[in-house]
């Protein structure tokens, strides 16, 4: 069952709100709503679910009604209509108390101004959703202390929001989140107040923690880079509408509208690198020497699921999974060349990346990058992802 | 035009007016009586109090405050030791306890119903829509036309002063309170919402410590306004450094009269420095 569930959702600033949702249902676009009702179209009809454990990213330019969407969702902005599910609860149908229990106990937030309170110490903000729920001084403490080692300020309790640099800031942002134990952080344009290398590193510390706390994070961004980075999957919202859902690849393989399309091509990247810049160093075994125990073994050193046959010039044979080599093991068979699978994907060294994800997307087992029919290296699914969400690890020397 | 005008009979406002007031009068006398007796004897133990206090101790007392507060800077404190050693070298010691009991006295009402007001306001925009022009209407008003209903309800003496002091002075702080609530910025009030605050939780841990230094804005000018009444309230016979400038004026003396005037004066720097004070961002 999702764990976030949007149905139908739908915010009109202004009067006549009745008319502009007719319009919409008509499927008039956000300016046209505006010149025949005087009503802005904030979300436009958005539906979607999010699965436990995602990072659900809802990217867009700045109006596209994405800041509105997540604070439709914990009812900052009241919906004018629609239904918001947070694990089977209907938070459109509460009434304060139950929306209250569900802010406090489901749902934290992080903001993109951080929104701590300058008169309160870091702890003192960090157990500020704690104190709310009037949980004991200790108790409150305690759970805050966690959150801040966690974010890893956890000597910085008893200064001022004013005294950390933005970065830090962020962190305790995040760390008062985190206090609550929510099983949903709504993280609204989180880091796009920071630098862009502070940036980074937060991207890496959010996925990081996730790693070990596998909440469910609804994250906005207007940052194309970020939303590939950090994104499970992606919503593109335009004008109050969402666009699109899907993984990173989908959205980069099979944009769903010249919109998509448009945005993607900013990711120039997809361009100008090529698969020699983004390979790894491959595993193999030399079909001349090696049987399948070798196979199996350096597969379960490198935990792979397959790997890569050469002969004794590098000349790339074919592949070898796990189970065909367990098989070959069980059947005492010793020569590779009985169980090997020369239909590898392959790519030349020149290959741009921007044409590595229609192969790759339909690929089970990693890319063979070569040249001249010698195996140079192997690209895995999550370089091509990391290459273009701008992860430092590029080949220098191609 | 001018015919037409001839021929419409002139609305009687005033006689409304005062058939409003002597039915408040009335009405209300089994009000108004307590508070003024109680009002007058809680006031008169103030002053009592304060004026027991030897004058010595209680410049220094003063001036000890003024150090501390200003974050140990010696310029009110040096101010506060001359300019009340001033005024008690000229013999209005005393005038000076009940001008100051009245102002104090006058400023803590004025809060009371300031503070509670304001975040009204701050909260509901029909209730901003309504007491925004009556705020208006209280300080524009001259001030003397308070004195007529306030000898009304309360005769005359220092309790009808504090309620013309109370008209005139509560409105900066009904603002600022107002102001300084709706400044607080929109993504800590949304924090406060987000994390499930309720509305006093929210009032109390967000909205008040944010707007606490424009609230203290707004609770100075108000003591500065009740300060200005002093003069004004002597008229219907408050007590105080006032009525010693009431009564240079109907002589015509010159002198005595800028004496006393310079001791309110004095007292007005005092004051205000010290609410000054009591509130500034000490972190800016």
């Amino acid at each position: 069952m999702p764990i976030i569930k949007v149905e139908n959702l739908s915010k009109v600033f202004g009067k006549n709100t009745k008319a502009a949702l007719q319009l919409a249902e008509a499927g008039k676009t956000k300016e046209e709503i505006l010149k025949e009702s005087g009503s802005t179209v904030g979300v436009n009809r958005a539906s979607f679910e999010v699965e436990a454990g995602e990072i659900f990213v809802i990217m867009g330019l700045s109006g596209s009604g994405k800041s509105t969407l997540v604070r439709l969702i914990n009812r900052l902005i009241e919906p004018t209509t629609g239904n918001i599910y947070i694990d089977g609860e209907n938070l459109a149908k509460m009434d304060k108390k139950e929306l209250r229990r569900v802010r406090r106990e489901k749902l934290s937030m992080v903001f993109q101004r951080f929104g701590l309170f300058p008169n309160r110490t870091i702890l003192q903000n960090t157990e500020y959703g704690l104190e709310v729920q009037g949980i004991s001084k200790q108790e409150r403490t305690q759970k805050a202390k966690e959150a801040l080692e966690l974010v890893g300020l956890g000597s910085y309790l008893d200064q001022y929001p004013g005294q950390l640099s933005g970065g830090m800031q962020q962190r305790v942002g995040l760390a008062r989140a985190l206090a609550n134990d929510p099983e949903v952080l709504l993280m609204d344009e989180a880091f796009s107040a920071l630098d862009p290398l502070i940036r980074k590193d937060m991207q890496d510390e959010l996925l990081d923690l996730q790693e070990t706390m596998k909440k469910t994070i609804l994250f906005i961004t207007h940052d194309l880079d970020e939303a590939l980075r950090i994104g499970d999957r992606i919503a593109l919202m335009k004008d109050g509408k969402i666009v699109q859902i899907g993984t990173p690849e989908d959205i980069l393989v099979n944009p769903a509208n010249k919109f998509v399309e448009k945005f993607v091509e900013d990711v120039d990247r997809a361009k100008v690198l090529t698969a020699q810049q983004i390979m790894k160093r491959p595993e193999t075994v030399n079909i001349e020497k090696h049987g399948p125990r070798v196979a199996l073994e350096r597969m379960r050193e490198a935990g792979l699921s397959s790997i890569l046959v050469v002969d004794g010039k590098r000349t790339l044979q074919g592949i070898i999974t796990a189970d065909a080599a367990n098989e070959a093991r069980k059947n005492e068979v010793k020569n590779l060349s009985e169980i090997i699978q020369r239909d590898v994907p392959t790519v030349e060294k020149d290959t741009p990346l921007h044409d590595l994800f229609a192969v790759i997307h339909d690929s089970p087992v990693p890319l063979a990058v070569t040249e001249n029919g010698k195996l140079l290296g192997i690209i895995v699914r999550g370089a091509v992802i990391g290459a273009l969400a701008g992860e430092g690890e590029v080949n220098e020397h191609a | 035009m001018l015919d037409f005008m001839e021929n419409v009979k002139e609305i009687p406002v005033g006689d409304w007016m005062t058939d409003f007031v002597d039915w408040l009068t009335n009405t209300f006398a089994f009000l108004f009586d307590p508070i003024k007796d109680g009002l007058a004897s809680f006031m008169s133990i103030i002053t009592q109090g304060l004026a027991a206090i030897p004058p010595v101790i209680f410049i220094l007392l003063v001036a000890i405050l003024a150090f501390f507060m200003t974050g140990k800077k010696f310029g009110l404190a040096v101010f506060s030791i001359i300019g009340l050693l001033f005024i008690w070298n000229q013999g209005l010691w005393d005038h000076l306890i009940e001008t100051f009991t009245l102002v104090l006295i006058a400023s803590i009402i004025c809060i009371i119903i300031g503070i509670p007001i304001g975040i009204l306001m701050a909260k509901s925009k029909v209730a901003e829509t309504i007491i925004t022009p009556i705020l208006d209407f209280m300080q524009t008003m001259p001030a003397f036309v308070y004195l007529i209903p306030a000898v009304a309800f309360f005769s005359i003496g220092v309790v009808p002063g504090i309620f013309a002091s109370l008209i005139f002075a509560t409105p900066p702080t009904v603002r600022f309170t107002n102001l300084g609530i709706r400044q607080v910025s929109d993504e800590l009030v949304e924090a406060a919402d987000a994390f499930g605050s309720t509305g006093p939780q929210k009032l109390f841990k967000v909205e008040l410590p944010m707007a606490k230094y424009t609230i203290m804005a707004g609770v100075n000018q108000t003591v500065m306004l009740a300060l200005s009444m002093v003069v004004i309230a002597s008229m219907i016979g408050a007590p105080g450094l006032g009525r010693e400038v009431l009564a240079s004026l109907q002589r015509a003396q010159v002198g005595p009269g800028f004496v006393a005037g310079l001791c309110i004066f004095v007292l007005a720097i005092i004051i205000d420095r010290f609410t000054q004070n009591i509130y500034k961002d000490k972190s800016k």
